[in-house]
């Protein structure tokens, strides 16, 4: 075990390294090109034993990674925004066809305009594709989450997405504790898996679904990702056993007595944490709640901490352009609607494109959150920082 | 003055240009201090990357976990690798009351007095100097390490030379030269009344 100095991206490719991936497929793009070109170093240089295949695209880069999958090799790619947009038709391929790939996902926006920066925007859009999604908030997540995310994947034999925020993570030098590779080794489970593909063993696969079959086999995703949550946890507590570090589906900072409290997701929430340490100090009972496994939606655990609270804010860092609400929104509303005892809630959209969420405009945030339930009825969404 | 002890979270912001390496600069003071046993995080204002444009890079340092993701507005310490941007206005913007700015020039410090009144403590090194005649090339962010240590005392010496034998791959012996010339030539002006 050695403590370093690492950014984001590093660490994620640290962990596809110790878990000793078979295969990476990737096409660069920023915020993400970091960890490829990292693995592609340990490739080159002996440190890693994996085939390293560059694609002219991200749609050619899943389609590998799925193949592969289906011989049974560990694989792992990385994208970003526009990438994962062009992955779209695959990222339902790859549920459907239950490859456990592991892919990292470094958030940043959708175009247009053209933008580089950070936010949720495109996770957000492959919601419904069928991937478990893990949203980290430091670089230490970043790379536990990782490696949480092979063994989650081929357990249950269904992609995982591990979401880290561009630049804000990605770019980022912060102290990351790295475990013996014979650790890990031990963690993430020996090969070779399940081989459904070989030249020994051939036979068509992502065939016709008609009327007849396809609903059944659509319904075999919704019914893993829905039984995966039992695995998530077991696969996350043997983690915090061997690693000393749990997430479980979601973190809770200051909840026990909170009246009001402010629900994110990514490395964002280390901000608010900030925040709710000032205003604790002023006697405000406020809390924050962030959610690290997205996909399954951590549903009981969200009701279990939210009921009885007076009112919660939840942060957006993603539109739904038309939609009732922002995504985040919509799911922790419905969530909570069978609940006697739910909370008012109030949509924020913050920090899109990369705009940054300051210490002012959270404790903002919190301030509305108190406002509207003294109004007792919540306004419709406030889009923080917005210049008018 | 700025010790290593620190008790408190020391924010530092780094100006530079595009191809001077700012950014690795910040990265290499974080390490630097995460070797010591302490938290840090080095991160950029990237923007396209373009040799010769503007660029802004961030270090924070604390003996606590850090959670803040907010850039930084108020530094305690405010470093300048290019020496042109030294004699603009806009590098002292924010500098907390108290704090230490640390240029690349040939002036002496007590030319900037005036300039940045925030400032206790203000250092110049002729980091552009130094890096042409270590390295033959203006790449100012080794030399400019050095000057900070020297005006801050925020990490050891030894430690930011550790980072760069271990991150630089070619000529880190003549970075290392760069950082030890620029800790020995850095000149110091501190405000009376203020030590």
């Amino acid at each position: 075990m050695k403590r370093v100095g690492l950014s984001g991206n590093y660490a994620v490719a640290y962990a596809a390294k110790m878990a000793d991936v078979d295969l990476i497929a990737a096409y660069p793009i920023t915020p993400q090109t970091p960890i490829v070109e990292k693995l592609s170093e340990f490739v080159a240089n002996g440190e890693l034993e994996a085939e390293y295949i560059n694609v002219e695209s991200e749609h050619s880069a899943l389609s590998a990674c799925v193949g592969a999958s289906l011989t049974g090799a560990r694989v792992f790619t990385a994208t970003s925004s526009q990438g994962l947009a062009y992955m779209h038709e695959v990222l339902f391929m790859a549920s459907g066809l239950r490859t456990p790939i592991v892919m990292a996902n470094v958030n940043r926006a959708l175009s247009t305009p053209l933008n580089i920066w950070n936010d949720h925007s495109d996770a957000m859009a492959e919601r419904d594709s069928g991937w478990i999604q893990l949203w980290v908030t430091s670089a230490q997540e970043a790379f536990d989450a990782t490696l949480e995310a092979f063994k989650i994947a081929e357990e249950v034999l269904l992609p995982v997405m591990v979401n880290l925020d561009g630049f804000i993570l990605s770019h980022t030098y912060e102290p990351v504790v790295l475990p013996d590779e014979s650790l890990v080794r031990e963690f993430v489970p020996p090969k070779p898996m399940l081989n459904r593909v070989s030249p020994k063993f051939a036979y068509s696969i992502g065939v016709v679904g008609p009327p007849e079959i396809y609903y059944e086999m659509k319904y075999q995703v919704v019914d893993a990702i829905e039984n995966s949550r039992h695995k998530i946890k077991e696969i996350d507590k043997e983690f915090g056993n061997k690693f000393g570090r749990e997430y479980k589906f979601v973190n809770e900072y200051m909840m026990e007595d909170a009246d009001y409290a402010l629900v994110t997701m990514g490395a964002l929430t280390g901000t608010a944490k900030v925040v709710v340490n000032a205003l604790r100090k002023e006697g405000e009972k406020v809390g924050v709640v962030s959610i690290r496994c997205f996909r399954p939606f951590p549903k009981e655990d969200l009701v279990a901490l939210l009921e009885g609270v007076k009112g919660v804010g939840v942060m957006d860092r993603a539109v739904m352009p038309g939609g009732p609400s922002n995504p985040l929104f919509a799911d922790i509303a419905t969530a909570l609607y069978g609940s006697s005892r739910r909370p008012l809630l109030q949509n924020f959209v913050a920090g899109l494109g990369g705009r940054d969420v300051s210490v002012e405009e959270f404790k903002a945030m919190f301030g509305l959150v108190k406002d509207v339930v003294r109004e007792g009825r919540p306004r419709s969404c406030i889009y923080v920082g917005l210049r008018e | 003055m700025v010790q290593s002890g620190c008790k408190k979270m020391l924010e530092i912001r780094w100006h530079g240009r595009g191809g001077q390496g700012s950014v690795t600069a910040a990265e290499i003071l974080a390490t630097a201090a995460i070797n010591e046993g302490k938290y840090s995080q080095a991160f950029a204002a990237f923007g396209p990357e373009r040799r010769g444009a503007p660029v802004l890079a961030f270090t924070r340092i604390d003996d606590n976990e850090i959670l803040l993701r907010t850039q930084i507005y108020e530094p305690d310490i405010v470093v300048v690798l290019d020496h042109h941007l030294s004699e603009g206005d806009d590098v002292g913007e924010g500098l907390k009351n108290g704090g230490i700015i640390v240029l690349n020039s040939t002036y002496p410090p007590e030319k900037y007095a005036k300039k940045f009144p925030n400032a206790r403590r203000v250092a110049t090194v002729d980091a552009t100097g130094i890096a042409i005649k270590e390295l033959g090339t203006p790449v100012t962010n080794t030399a400019i390490l050095g000057a900070l240590v020297k005006a801050t005392g925020i990490v050891k010496l030894e430690s930011v030379e550790e980072v760069i034998r271990e991150r630089i791959k070619t000529h880190s012996e003549k970075n290392v030269a760069a950082v030890r010339s620029a800790f020995a030539e850095t000149k110091i002006f501190d405000r009376e009344g203020h030590e």
